[in-house]
């Protein structure tokens, strides 16, 4: 029984991973803009998509990884550019539709580039399983968590320690404020963009191994990331990835302990128990409106 | 006078034009797949195929010396969609005839449709639903779920398995597989002590199958079709787990070995002659049609699947009934469907009957072990 506890842990915080690295990437440009981008799914799915190509044209892994990333920083910058900025005075609301509408462009355009079937990408170093104790877990489970634990500190750096990060969350507390003593929202919104199509196309790199890829693989994702990104507070980075990996958790947990078919049940009834109790999230910063 | 002479004669060329393309009039097989979704890669061969062969027909000069037409919409794997498709197809499209519902909830979902309109469909959907109790105008060619699960038991009983663990999707062809497994288990003395099920588009089933490792069981059957079913058997090796993994024939294509990679090897499944064809013995009647089919799609459009296959079978009992029937009159049309027999097709000899509208036998499905990343007949 502990042994299989301690898998569901293992799977769980695997899962919960990349749930938050997504998560990771709404809360950013959510910080940025106060948009929900519902692209951030599509990212994912670009990173992984192109690393599969690029290694399929002959590239090696490490490269192929590389270059897919920036890849998809560029399209992420491109949507910004294209999309976004022409519409910077509109409403919350449009920015997030067409959002919605870049996401799905994107997955009409992988769909046309790389056809309808589901691809894998080999895994990083080898498919022999590890033991710990009476649980087993794959040395990519290892990758993920490794890569997730290392960009958290990085995103947490540079918001915390670097000039331009402070910039970028001066713009999400208010965006005049910011303006008025010489910050440049635009450059930040393209930063957020830029950093947050990177991250999510790294997430679909590392997970491609296990879970496969296809062009509609970002929507399932792009939907746990987002409830990673609410339940630990919108806008709170390191919620984000308290949320991802809590609700990996419970959902591994669920499905081994209660019963596979209220897997997703479980986790979602946690999402909406937590905005029923603490709306911000877990981990939000109360906001008062101010007269 | 004159005007006259000379507008009934414009009246009498009409007529005769019109008369001309009426005898010339297309005979008009209507379709709906899923073509895209998470059933695309069911629907996109069939489509393909559909396709090709109509062109095809066509160039020799068409059926009864009338072209035909494809008019096809795609559900995209939505049931309601489906409805209002066929609709369409029957009331502003007109056809003669439906060949489609890729997968069993769409096709469920139009049955009455089709019946209340009385026009036949062959439907290449698995589930047993179609045809059992028999409707009068539903007709299909795909294997039935019944027949996979049935296959599997017979294999089991040759290895003295008795024990299994079950694991489903949540998807309609994993449910209604899952259900004649849990029926028919019992009339094999086969007991199921473990039954989990997973989301379709999860990507981890680890915590499902590290509660069937627990469990006593002597075998593991996985039912369903997509990535699914290549994540549990990497998830299998990955656990460590050394039984013997039956999967079904929603994965009797290349794209579940490519995918599961060297997790595949081993795996069991009741699958198509088509995927076999090349290790037929030549005296088998199906091969050459196999072999046809096969290099005919493969020309064209990449590696063959089954589901194109089950479109092929669709298409040429439909036209066999027309050319039967001699004109696309629905009711002449359908009772000439009802009485295909010896039709060769890629999924097995159909034989129909008014008790049977699929008409295959379980010796339609050979049972497969995926080796050094290839098909192998274990029979």
């Amino acid at each position: 029984m502990l042994d299989q506890l301690f898998q569901f842990l293992v799977t769980g915080i695997t899962i919960g991973s990349t749930y938050a690295l997504v998560g990771l990437g709404f809360a950013l440009i959510y910080n940025a803009s106060d948009v929900v981008n519902f692209a951030q799914g599509e990212f994912v799915m670009l990173g992984a998509m192109t690393a599969i190509a690029l290694l399929a044209a002959g590239l090696p892994l490490p490269l192929a990884a590389i270059g897919a990333t920036l890849i998809a920083v560029l399209v992420g910058l491109l949507l910004e550019r294209f999309a976004i900025e022409p519409a910077l005075g509109a409403s919350v609301v449009a920015t997030i539709i067409i959002t919605i509408g870049a996401a799905i462009f994107l997955r009409g355009i992988a769909m046309l580039l790389w056809g309808k079937d589901f691809h894998s990408l080999p895994a990083f170093s080898g498919d022999t399983p590890i033991r710990l104790g009476g649980a087993t877990l794959l040395p990519q489970s290892l990758w993920v968590l490794g890569v997730t634990v290392a960009l958290v500190a990085l995103v947490r750096f540079f918001l915390d320690r670097t000039l331009l990060g402070k910039a970028l969350l001066a713009c999400s507390f208010n965006r005049a404020a910011a303006q008025l003593v010489g910050i440049d929202v635009r450059a930040m919104l393209r930063l957020a963009y830029g950093l947050s199509a990177g991250l999510g196309a790294l997430a679909g790199i590392l997970v491609a191994p296990i879970t496969f890829s296809s062009y509609e693989a970002g929507v399932m994702l792009g939907l746990k990331g987002f409830s990673a990104a609410i339940v630990g507070g919108i806008g709170n980075p390191m919620g984000a990835v308290a949320g991802g990996l809590s609700l990996g958790v419970l959902e591994s947990l669920g499905a081994g302990l209660i019963s596979s078919g209220y897997k997703d049940a479980i986790a979602f009834l946690f999402v909406l128990m937590v905005l029923f109790f603490e709306p911000t999230g877990l981990f939000g910063h109360k906001t008062a409106e101010r007269v | 006078m004159k005007t006259g002479f000379w507008k009934s004669l414009i009246g009498a060329l009409l007529l005769l034009v019109g008369g001309l393309a009426n005898g010339a009039e297309p005979i008009k097989i209507g379709s709906f797949l899923t073509v895209t979704g998470p059933a695309s890669f069911l629907g996109d061969p069939e489509l393909k195929t559909l396709q090709m062969y109509v062109e095809d027909l066509n160039a020799q000069g068409g059926v009864k010396g009338r072209k035909l037409e494809l008019v096809h919409y795609d559900t995209g794997g939505k049931a309601q969609d489906a409805v209002s498709f066929v609709k369409r197809l029957i009331q502003s499209d007109k056809v003669d005839l439906i060949v489609g519902g890729t997968t069993s909830g769409d096709t469920l979902a139009v049955i009455q449709e089709v019946e209340k309109a009385g026009i036949p469909l062959i439907s290449l959907a698995g589930g047993v639903e179609i045809v059992e109790p028999v409707k009068k105008w539903v007709f299909k060619t795909a294997h039935t779920d019944r027949m996979a699960a049935a296959k599997i038991f017979e294999d089991l009983r040759k290895r003295n398995l008795t024990k299994i663990a079950l694991i489903t999707g949540d998807g309609g062809f994993d449910k209604s597989g899952r259900e004649q497994i849990l029926k028919l288990a019992p009339q094999y003395g086969i007991t199921v002590v473990a039954d989990e099920s997973y989301g379709n588009k999860d990507t981890d089933m680890t915590a499902q199958l590290t509660k069937i490792r627990g469990a006593d069981t002597q075998a593991i059957i996985n039912f369903g079709f997509g990535q699914a079913p290549a994540i549990v058997t990497k998830n299998i090796k990955q656990l460590g787990i050394a039984l013997p993994l039956y999967q079904s024939h929603g994965v009797a294509s290349k794209t579940f070995i490519d995918l599961a990679g060297d997790a595949a090897e081993g795996v069991r499944l009741p699958a198509a002659a088509l995927v076999v064809a090349e290790q037929l013995p030549d005296t088998d009647p199906q091969k050459p049609v196999l072999l046809a089919y096969k290099k005919r799609y493969e020309a064209k459009h990449g590696p063959v699947s089954t589901f194109g296959g089950h479109a092929y079978d669709g298409l040429f009992i439909a036209v066999g009934a027309v050319q039967r029937a001699g004109d696309t009159d629905r009711a002449k049309v359908r009772d000439q469907i009802e009485k295909t027999q010896g039709f060769i097709g890629t999924a097995g000899v159909f034989n129909m009957s008014p008790e049977d509208h699929m008409g295959l036998t379980l010796d339609a499905f050979k049972m497969v072990e995926i080796r050094a990343g290839g098909w192998k007949i274990v029979e």
